[in-house]
């Protein structure tokens, strides 16, 4: 145990000194309090309107930047290593490769973890101060949800960097594979499926398809905080498909688990079994 | 350990590792004594980091037997083990955000080693001054000698070091085997990887040479000269007006070779070669003299020879 602590500290300061830790915080708050204040703009109107514009309007930002960030934080992790040639040496140590990754996910994930939650929660904060009763009392448990779910995100892409990590033997085709998955799952999956429901005229697997959405992390994570609020029926499409199965905010949190579990768990078996 | 002196510190019984259909290491078996410093020679994909990787337990053999102390590396014991193994990689790089101390604090900790052994081992390899600064601003042969405070946390009794001169400058080099030297006189069992040979010959109690995989000769470097009936180069520098005088020495020469008018060089048998270099001072003609060992190329042409002419020895 002391072994994967002192990994995630070694991964947690390098991401402090990095000033990885600093930019997310800053573009995660920045985000929250701009879509916040000007989320009304297109309306003639700017300053604070609605909790669910906000956080709709963050939740469809988020989709996009949380994975890409954490892709490109976690990518490289034992491609990385074992470029420098320190994989080979930190695997001699009393150290076992579950562990090292272990250590790696505690490391980045709280790289990932503090600045979503000093990112958004400053901003959650900022806007409770500055909207006053206009917030209304349901803004910091929506945010907190906002925030845990947007946590959990970033962990499952992390896991799934792991899984490509783990996978490849050179860091440029680990780069490319992050970017990869990043498209797939934020863009190609959703237009996919959209597709496919058109192209049909909406007569084939009506019933399948909110379960498809939770075979896409980033939908998981819409559904999460889009369905709860009234102005996502015009921003979200497919999450309209959703309606009506609505699942419960902890199960689909309990799903977003999932996907962080079994990336992981796949990353360290294949890690375990890789010839080094 | 009690029975340290009888168990040797690496036994290796007929072991063959395969990476798909490419035999990396074919039917090596060597046994190695506490307190030896072992010369693992051989060119790249002589299989010699492959050799280390089986030692360290990095990767299992695909048949024969591996013990390290005994016991298995690659094995539930391996975690008992480690802290007994220091490892150097070759050409490592390290973290280039972190500082020297920084590195070492963090494989200390690893490892479980006390923060005091950090600087004493940061002092030993003459790197306190630089131990604040970034890893990236190091050369590499400040690199190579963090690698190696590394590899000497907790002491460990085996100590592998993969090529751990490649890229030094001489100044670097000569100190590198000076700390070979120490080690071997604390007691430390020292495997030493290397692809050339000048250099590394006075240092190491016994030479192990790898060629395609095989274990092609092992022996004191000294022993493996005088069987395989190698010569040494003489290189004589002088003022001579005929070179009648060279039939006067005591043994034997080969391949003489006129560089110009004042230097030679030719071939001496290793037993001659005493007789030969008393005879060379003292001719008056002779003002300079400098003797070359076989280097690794010969010793690996004719042992790889030897063992292709074994019945059933072809690769």
């Amino acid at each position: 145990m002391t072994a994967v602590l002192t990994v995630a500290w070694k991964e947690f300061r390098d991401g402090l000194r990095n000033r990885w830790v600093l930019a997310i915080t800053l573009v995660f708050a920045l985000l929250a309090l701009g879509l916040s204040y000007f989320g009304a703009a297109a309306s003639g109107s700017v300053g604070f309107t609605s909790l669910g514009t906000t956080i709709v309007s963050l939740a469809s930002l988020a989709v996009f930047l949380i994975p890409l960030i954490a892709l490109l934080l976690a990518y490289d992790s034992i491609v990385g290593e074992e470029e420098r040639g320190t994989l080979l040496l930190l695997l001699t140590y009393p150290l076992g490769r579950v562990q090292l990754l272990a250590g790696k996910f505690l490391g980045h994930g709280a790289i990932l973890g503090v600045s979503t939650l000093v990112g958004f929660g400053a901003a959650a904060v900022l806007i409770a101060f500055a909207a006053g009763d206009a917030a209304g009392t349901g803004l910091l448990p929506a945010f907190a949800y906002f925030i845990l779910s947007a946590t959990l995100l970033g962990w499952v892409f992390i896991a799934l960097a792991y899984l490509i990590s783990v996978c490849v033997s050179e860091k440029s085709r680990a780069a490319g594979l992050a970017l990869l998955v990043w498209f797939f799952f934020v863009l190609v999956y959703d237009l996919g499926l959209l597709g496919t429901l058109v192209a049909t005229g909406g007569g084939v697997g009506r019933d399948v398809f909110p379960y498809l959405l939770l075979l896409n992390p980033t939908d998981v994570f819409r559904l999460a905080n889009l369905a709860g609020f009234e102005p996502a029926r015009s921003y979200s499409g497919l999450m309209a498909l959703a309606r009506g199965h609505a699942l419960q905010p902890a199960a689909l949190t309990g799903i977003l688990m999932l996907w962080v579990i079994v990336p992981l768990t796949l990353a360290a078996w294949r890690f375990r079994r890789r010839e080094l | 350990m009690s029975d340290g002196a009888r168990t040797p510190v690496v036994g290796l019984e007929s072991v063959a590792k395969h990476y798909g259909r490419f035999a990396a290491l074919q039917d090596v078996s060597l046994d190695i004594a506490p307190g030896e410093v072992i010369g693992l020679l051989g060119h790249n994909g002589a299989g010699k980091t492959t050799l280390m990787k089986l030692i360290l337990g990095l990767s299992a053999p695909s048949s024969g037997r591996v013990r390290v102390f005994g016991l298995d590396p690659h094995g539930k014991q391996a975690n008992a083990l480690r802290p007994r193994l220091g490892y150097l990689p070759e050409s490592i790089a390290f973290y280039d955000a972190l500082t020297g101390r920084e590195v070492l604090d963090y494989f200390a900790r690893l490892k479980g080693v006390d923060k005091r052994e950090r600087d004493a081992l940061l002092e030993r390899v003459g790197l306190t001054e630089a131990a604040g600064r970034r890893v990236k601003t190091y050369s590499k042969g400040m690199r190579q000698r963090l690698g190696l405070a590394q590899a000497l946390l907790g002491r460990p009794e085996l100590l592998l070091l993969d090529e751990p001169t490649v890229g030094l400058d001489p100044m670097a080099t000569r100190d590198f085997y000076a700390t070979i030297d120490e080690l071997r006189r604390e007691g430390h069992t020292v495997i030493l990887s290397s692809h050339i040979l000048p250099g590394i010959e006075h240092h190491i109690t016994r030479a192990v040479i790898l060629g395609r995989g095989r274990l092609l000769v092992q022996g004191p470097l000294e022993s493996l000269w005088r069987s395989a009936g190698l010569s040494f180069k003489v290189r004589v520098q002088g003022q001579w007006q005929d070179e009648s005088w060279l039939d006067t020495l005591p043994a034997r020469i080969e391949g003489l070779r006129r560089i110009n008018g004042s230097r030679l060089e030719f071939a001496v048998h290793h037993e001659d070669k005493l007789a030969v270099v008393r005879a060379l001072l003292a001719r008056p003609e002779v003002q300079d003299l400098e003797l070359a060992p076989p280097g690794l190329e010969a010793l690996y042409v004719h042992f790889d020879r030897t063992v292709s002419d074994v019945p059933g020895g072809e690769s």
